[in-house]
C-alpha cells in the first residue's frame, strides 16, 4: 500500500520543486502530485487543480495533502468536501512546513506506512 | 454606493418560495465588478492584493452560468454558486464564500428563515476559516448584519449595519490571514473580505427589495 502525496502551494514553481525535491530525495515509488499556482497561472491557490492532484495520484491508500500557507489549507479542505463521498475520509491536510512535511511524509509513504502514520510524520515536522 | 431610491418597509419573515435569483445574480456580479479595483487596493494595503481581481473571476463564472443558476431551486441554486466561488476564486475568499454559499443553501433547503439561513452559511465560515468576530475578517461584517436580521432590523438598518460594521474593521487588528502578519501595522485599513462581505449584503437588499435605479 502506498499513500499519495499532493503538494499544493501559491505559487507553481514552488509545487514542482517541491515534488522534485521528494522524488530525487525518496525516488519514484510514492504517487505525488502539485497544485500550484491561481486558477489564471498567478500566485495564489486553485481549488478544482488540488482536487485533480488527489484524483491523479489516489490509488485507494489514502492521500496527505500538504500546504504552504493558510488559504492553501482552506483550499484543500474544500478540494476534499468535493471529492466522492467514499473518499473524503482517506484524503488529509497536514499541519506541516510544506518541504520539510513533503519529504518526510514521502519517506514514511515509502515504507509502507498508513495515512495516519504518514500525516503524524509530517506534522511533527512542525517546529 | 448610491442607495435606491426605495426600499421595502421590512423584509418578509420568510424568503419568498421563488427568490428573484437572476437579479440577484446581477446586483451580486456588479456590486464586485464595480468595486473590484477598489476591493484589490485594499488588499494591496494589508494582504496579497488580489482580492477584487479574484472575486470578479468567481462573480463572471455565476454570471455566466445565470440561466442554468435560474432554473434550479434556490437552494440548489445556492449550492452551486457556493461551488463555483470555490472552484474560481482562489485564495481564501474562494472556500470562505463558498462554504458561507453552500451553508446558506443547506439551511433553505429546509425551510429556514432568513436570518437562520445567514446564520448557517455564517456558521460555515467560521468552521472552514477557524476565526470568529473581531479577527477583522469577512466575519465582522456578516455577524452583526445576522444579528440585526435575527433581531428584525428592516432594510435601511441592515444596510447602515453592515457600513458601519465594515468601517469598523479599520481599527481592529487582524489575527487571521495574510494581514495577521502584519500583526498591528494592520490597522488603519478596511478589511477588504469585510469590504466585499459588505457589498455583498448591499447588493442582496437591493436584489430582494427589487429596487430600481442604477445597481451598486
Amino acid at each position: 500500500m502506498t499513500v499519495g502525496i499532493v503538494v499544493v502551494s501559491h505559487s507553481a514553481k514552488v509545487a514542482e520543486g517541491t515534488a522534485d525535491m521528494v522524488r530525487g530525495m525518496v525516488g519514484e515509488g510514492v504517487p505525488v502530485a502539485t497544485a500550484g499556482g491561481d486558477p489564471d497561472g498567478g500566485l495564489g491557490t486553485d481549488v478544482a487543480a488540488i482536487k485533480a492532484a488527489i484524483e491523479r495520484v489516489w490509488d485507494g491508500d489514502g492521500v496527505a495533502v500538504l500546504v504552504d500557507l493558510g488559504s492553501a489549507e482552506m483550499g484543500g479542505a474544500s478540494a476534499i468536501e468535493l471529492l466522492d463521498e467514499s473518499r473524503r475520509a482517506l484524503v488529509r491536510v497536514c499541519r506541516a512546513p510544506l518541504v520539510e512535511g513533503a519529504v518526510v511524509a514521502a519517506t514514511v509513504a515509502d515504507g509502507g506506512a498508513s495515512l495516519d502514520e504518514v500525516v503524524a510524520a509530517a506534522e511533527a515536522m512542525r517546529g | 454606493m448610491t442607495l435606491p431610491p426605495t426600499l421595502p418597509p421590512t423584509l418578509p419573515p420568510t424568503l419568498p418560495p421563488t427568490l428573484p435569483l437572476g437579479i440577484l445574480i446581477e446586483r451580486a456580479h456588479a456590486a464586485i465588478a464595480g468595486h473590484a479595483e477598489g476591493l484589490t487596493k485594499l488588499d494591496q494595503a494589508i494582504g496579497d492584493g488580489d482580492h477584487g481581481s479574484n472575486m470578479k473571476r468567481g462573480f463572471d463564472a455565476i454570471l455566466a452560468e445565470k440561466a442554468t443558476l435560474e432554473a434550479l431551486p434556490p437552494s440548489d441554486a445556492l449550492h452551486k454558486a457556493g461551488t463555483i466561488l470555490v472552484m474560481k476564486v482562489g485564495g481564501a475568499a474562494g472556500p470562505l464564500y463558498g462554504s458561507l454559499l453552500m451553508g446558506m443553501g443547506a439551511a433553505l433547503k429546509e425551510g429556514a428563515d432568513a436570518a437562520g439561513v445567514l446564520d448557517a452559511g455564517i456558521a460555515k465560515v467560521k468552521a472552514r476559516g477557524k476565526a470568529d468576530a473581531g479577527a477583522k475578517t469577512m466575519l465582522d461584517v456578516l455577524i452583526p448584519v445576522g444579528e440585526a436580521l435575527k433581531a428584525g432590523a428592516d432594510p435601511a438598518k441592515l444596510r447602515a449595519t453592515a457600513e458601519r460594521a465594515r468601517d469598523a474593521t479599520r481599527d481592529m487588528v487582524a489575527t487571521r490571514g495574510r494581514a495577521s502578519f502584519l500583526g498591528k501595522r494592520s490597522k488603519g485599513h478596511v478589511d477588504p473580505g469585510a469590504a466585499s462581505s459588505c457589498l455583498l449584503t448591499l447588493a442582496v437588499l437591493d436584489a430582494l427589495g427589487d429596487a430600481p435605479g442604477e445597481p451598486a
